[in-house]
């Protein structure tokens, strides 16, 4: 087991892969790479992901009736708790 | 005096309204107050102005019923339970005392909200801190595979849907809340209460789960 990014094999690096992308640092500078095609696509496919996830789940607009079926129900557990 | 009337329609925030407030209702909103008018709309709602309310639900219905409608898959579903987050809310807005982002908060209820209705519908899931634990028998995620199966320019939407659907509960409240909602991890760890660290690895876990399922799907296309 090694720390020195150099002599990493594909199991230590990815080990380390959600605390480097997590923190916002670029893995694809990591010196394994240039060596591994397999962690290569790795971190090519995951990146696809991502940015997959924001472009075809974009936020969604919740119906205008929803509005009206929420003061509904915020109105009746008023009224109820008037009586009790 | 409150206002104690609720407007018909709540007026949109995110489309132009006189006082656009967006500064607390999305990612990256990381500060524990929001803005001037953020506090005077919250001390409003929280005296029971209806208005106030209203205001409230139109900065954060979106996200809200993105979230709800990501994790359960299905419009009604989340129109319910979007409806129950908002009901909540307006029963426990006065509970709020700001120690963290309103967002933050409210994510948290309907989180809440959204995890207690999936194991009324018998998934084994008791918990926020249990949907946060690791999965056993899952060492740290090694993948390998062969380089030629690339996804890179062939995800579509609907096997995405379909892999994230079938992700285990804990593992998809995270991806949909960093990748899709785009909150950082500072701020999902005060979500759900665990770490940053725990917050990223869950999010790692998840992409290589969809990656598996998007692989395997993928192979199955060109079979």
């Amino acid at each position: 087991m090694t720390n020195d990014p150099q002599q990493m094999n594909c199991q230590e690096f990815q080990a380390q892969l959600a605390e480097l992308i997590g923190t916002g640092q670029n893995p694809g500078d990591h010196p394994h790479l240039k060596t591994c095609p397999l962690c290569r696509a790795l971190l090519a496919d995951l990146k696809t992901i991502a940015e997959a996830a924001r472009q075809m789940f974009p936020i969604q607009q919740p119906k205008e009736e929803l509005w009206e079926r929420i003061v509904s129900a915020i109105k009746n557990e008023e009224a109820s708790s008037k009586y009790n | 005096m409150p206002n104690s009337r609720f407007p018909k329609q709540p007026q949109d925030a995110s489309t132009g309204g006189p006082t656009p407030v967006t500064a607390n209702a999305g990612p990256t909103s990381s500060g524990v107050s929001g803005s001037p008018i953020d506090d005077d709309v919250m001390i409003r709602a929280q005296a029971g102005d209806h208005l106030a309310f209203a205001h409230l639900y139109s900065l954060h219905k979106r996200r809200i019923y993105s979230l709800c409608l990501r994790m359960v898959g299905n419009v009604a579903e989340a129109e319910d339970l979007t409806q129950e987050a908002f009901l909540q809310l307006h029963r426990k807005i006065a509970t709020f005392r700001g120690d963290s982002a309103f967002s933050t908060w409210l994510h948290r209820l309907a989180i809440n909200v959204v995890l207690m209705h999936l194991r009324k519908k018998g998934l084994r899931l008791m918990s926020l801190d249990e949907a946060m634990e690791p999965v056993p028998d899952e060492g740290p995620g090694r993948s390998f595979g062969a380089p030629d199966l690339s996804l890179v320019g062939s995800i579509d939407r609907l096997a995405l849907e379909r892999a994230v659907a079938a992700l285990p509960a804990g593992y998809r409240l995270i991806f949909v809340l960093h990748d899709v909602e785009g909150y950082e991890h500072n701020e999902i760890a005060d979500m759900l209460d665990c770490s940053i660290g725990n917050s990223k690895s869950q999010l790692h876990k998840a992409r290589l789960k969809l990656r598996d399922a998007l692989r395997t799907s993928l192979r199955g296309e060109r079979r």
